[in-house]
């Protein structure tokens, strides 16, 4: 009996969803200052994979060590122990493939804007012609829309557009990661709405990894797509990663009423709160914070009448 | 349009630290006339007051203090030996036209001759030809010569305070050429600093009058070879300038070596992650970065070497500032004391200007902080 076969039927599937690769990762990573007795270990064991494409928040106290680990990756300093690796290959120094943009934006206040970003372009594109180069600067300076204030120097810009000339001069290098350290700590609330949003937007057109350090919790939900709360130090360690599924783009004022939104910011908030607790009970428990006195009765002090520069006369 | 020159005007005096001048600007605008009147009143009427209240309390004190030999001059002295020197310095620079006219006419004959001497040798005999060609180069000399007559007379008051002015750059310059990179250097390298900082701290504080004549032991070494007459700077001159350099050297090389030592490390890390070879980080980034300090520098070192130079004029008869006072205390004529005083007025005036241009100058570099004083 010839059984007859259907062909195979045709099933629509979905599109195969290409896993990004991954970038950065960090495994087991160390790093303290001092030695001996005035030793301080701001970070232990530090587990970290950042893919390529995605925009990653790192949540956390001030003082916690975020700065130590935006420059770990950076490569402005190195690790005492654990691999930190870049596309497989250990990092040992910094370079323009890590771009970093500081909190307090560190322009060169004898360049102009177009001088700062220049500066950037000219050393790592060095191989292309000036026309080139002058090209991609002009490009950089209106994704930032700072075209009319392209020739005035940094202490004739607001805060909001310092922090803009320090994005562009990051962003001109091509970098494959670009670490935001606490970017917007330094502005004022409007203007740091503000600046999210252009983030945002220019991160929409590039599509550049983010790594982006923070002290508010709204605004990494609103930023980004993986969320990792750094736990208070001393010796912190990564907390566990909330992945945030919020379709883009995304509004603040709309998602103040998003349910999503707001539970996975109590989430993350209890999170915090209560390992900042835990901290502060463990060091309590550990260090000498109470000490008892001894049995002291207060003795009658005869004050005099009459001083003289506080001494009795 | 109106807005745009009163905008550079204001920046032109905000840079060239002339703060005074920024009222006027405004009110010749037409802005808020009340508040620039305040200002100007309290900024250049009120300096003004104290200046003719002084003059005042000066011509009071001149007139109660008196010696045996001399009397305290009075404003009104000093102003008519001023009139006096500037009428000295005009007389005698007419004398010197005129002795250079002369002297260009007499050069003008003696060619003639000895144009007229060579056309003579030409038709005459050999034994006539030899000497007559003599005479005539000889009178082709003494033309030249009496053409670039440079009158010899003695230097007026103008012409001390230029060459005094003159020591004091050509000083200045020399100790820049040497502080400035010994202080990058120093910043840059904490062993270089380790090094180099017991001799820094050992010769600072030593008084430029202490080194004079060790300076003149090694000027009248370096010159020792060449003609003294034909020299491009007289011994003296560069005795002075030496001593001015020694001395201004050390504010220079401080401040430079603590404006490299402080560049932000910001700074430092975005040229790190810009890979920027040593030069490059040199050059683009820590040189622009310590200009300012850099400059305040080099604004006490000028000052303190026009102070020193007046000093060392006087010590090493360089014809300047100094020696003039020191050949008035001297001679001791009648208006002597009065002399003196416009000196002092004079080496006054002029190192303000010099500090105002040293301001100015580091206002260019200072990126938005501009000093006013």
């Amino acid at each position: 009996m010839k059984i007859s076969t259907l062909p195979y039927p045709e099933v629509a599937r979905p599109p195969r969803r290409k896993v990004p690769q991954v970038l950065v990762e960090l495994h087991g990573v160390h790093k303290g200052y001092g030695n001996g007795l005035t030793r301080n270990e701001v970070l232990s064991d530090v587990n970290l994979r950042i893919r390529e494409g995605e925009f990653l928040a790192v949540c956390g106290f001030s003082g916690s060590g975020k700065s130590t680990l935006a420059k770990l990756i950076a490569g402005l300093i190195v690790p005492d122990q654990g691999e930190l690796t870049m596309e497989g290959q250990t990092i040992t120094g910094p370079g323009p493939d890590r771009g970093i943009v500081f909190q307090n934006y560190s322009l060169l206040p004898w360049l102009t804007v177009r001088g700062n970003i220049s500066l950037s372009v000219d050393s790592v594109f060095a191989n292309l012609s000036r026309g080139e180069r002058s090209a991609q600067v002009g490009h950089f300076i209106e994704l930032v829309g700072l075209t009319h204030a392209a020739n005035r120097y940094p202490h004739e810009l607001s805060g909001g557009m310092r922090q803009r000339v320090s994005l562009a001069r990051s962003l001109a290098m091509k970098p494959k990661v670009l670490v935001l350290d606490e970017p917007l700590s330094a502005l004022d609330a409007m203007t740091r709405s503000v600046m999210q949003s252009e983030i945002l937007r220019i991160w929409e057109e590039e599509r550049q990894t983010c790594l982006m350090i923070t002290n508010d919790v709204d605004e990494a939900i609103l930023m980004a797509d993986r969320i990792v709360p750094l736990n208070p130090g001393p010796a912190a360690s990564l907390g566990p990663i909330f992945s945030v599924d919020l379709e883009r783009p995304r509004e603040r004022v709309a998602l103040n009423h998003d349910s999503q939104f707001q539970g996975l910011r109590n989430a993350i908030t209890h999170y915090l709160v209560a390992v900042r607790d835990r901290s502060r009970a463990a060091a309590e428990d550990a260090g000498d914070v109470t000490r008892t006195l001894p049995q002291l009765t207060p003795q009658v002090f005869r004050t005099p009448s009459r001083t003289l520069f506080n001494l009795p006369i | 349009m109106n807005n745009r020159w009163r905008r550079k005007a204001i920046q032109f005096c905000q840079v060239a630290g002339l703060p005074v001048l920024e009222p006027f600007i405004r009110l010749a605008a037409g802005e808020d006339p009340r508040q620039q009147l305040r200002e100007i009143v309290k900024f250049a009427v009120v300096p003004i007051l104290t200046v003719i209240v002084l003059l005042g309390l000066w011509a009071f004190a001149a007139q109660r203090i008196k010696t045996d030999s001399a009397q305290l001059p009075g404003p009104g002295t000093t102003w008519e030996a001023a009139k006096e020197l500037w009428a000295a310095h005009r007389q005698q620079r007419q004398a010197d036209a005129r002795r250079c006219e002369e002297e260009y006419d007499k050069a003008v004959v003696y060619m003639v001759e000895a144009l007229l001497t060579e056309r003579q040798a030409a038709t005459a005999t050999d034994e006539d030809k030899a000497t007559l060609l003599a005479n005539a180069s000889l009178l082709r000399k003494q033309a030249l010569q009496a053409a670039n007559y440079v009158p010899a007379s003695a230097p007026t008051f103008v012409d001390q305070t230029l060459r005094s002015i003159g020591t004091v750059f050509v000083g200045f310059l020399i100790a820049s050429c040497i502080a400035i990179p010994v202080g990058v250097l120093c910043g840059m390298s904490p062993l270089f600093n380790a090094a180099v900082s017991p001799i820094i701290q050992v010769f600072k504080p030593v008084s430029p009058l202490a080194w004079l004549p060790i300076a003149s032991i090694v000027v009248i070494w370096w010159s020792s070879g060449s003609d003294p007459e034909r020299a491009v700077f007289s011994r003296a001159f560069l005795i002075s300038a030496m001593t001015v350099s020694l001395c201004s050297l050390w504010p220079t090389l401080v401040n430079t070596a603590l404006g490299v030592a402080s560049v932000n490390s910001d700074y430092l890390n975005v040229a790190k992650v810009l890979r920027l070879s040593w030069w490059q980080t040199l050059v683009k980034i820590v040189l622009p970065a310590s200009l300012p300090m850099m400059f305040a520098g080099l604004r006490i070192s000028l000052g303190v070497g026009w102070m020193v130079l007046i000093a060392a004029d006087m010590l090493a008869q360089n014809p300047g500032l100094g020696k003039f006072v020191w050949d008035m205390f001297q001679n001791g004529s009648n208006s002597t004391y009065a002399k003196i005083a416009v000196a002092v007025l004079v080496i006054g005036m002029v190192g303000l200007v010099l500090d105002r241009l040293m301001i100015c100058m580091r206002n260019l570099v200072s990126f938005g902080n501009n000093a006013t004083s």
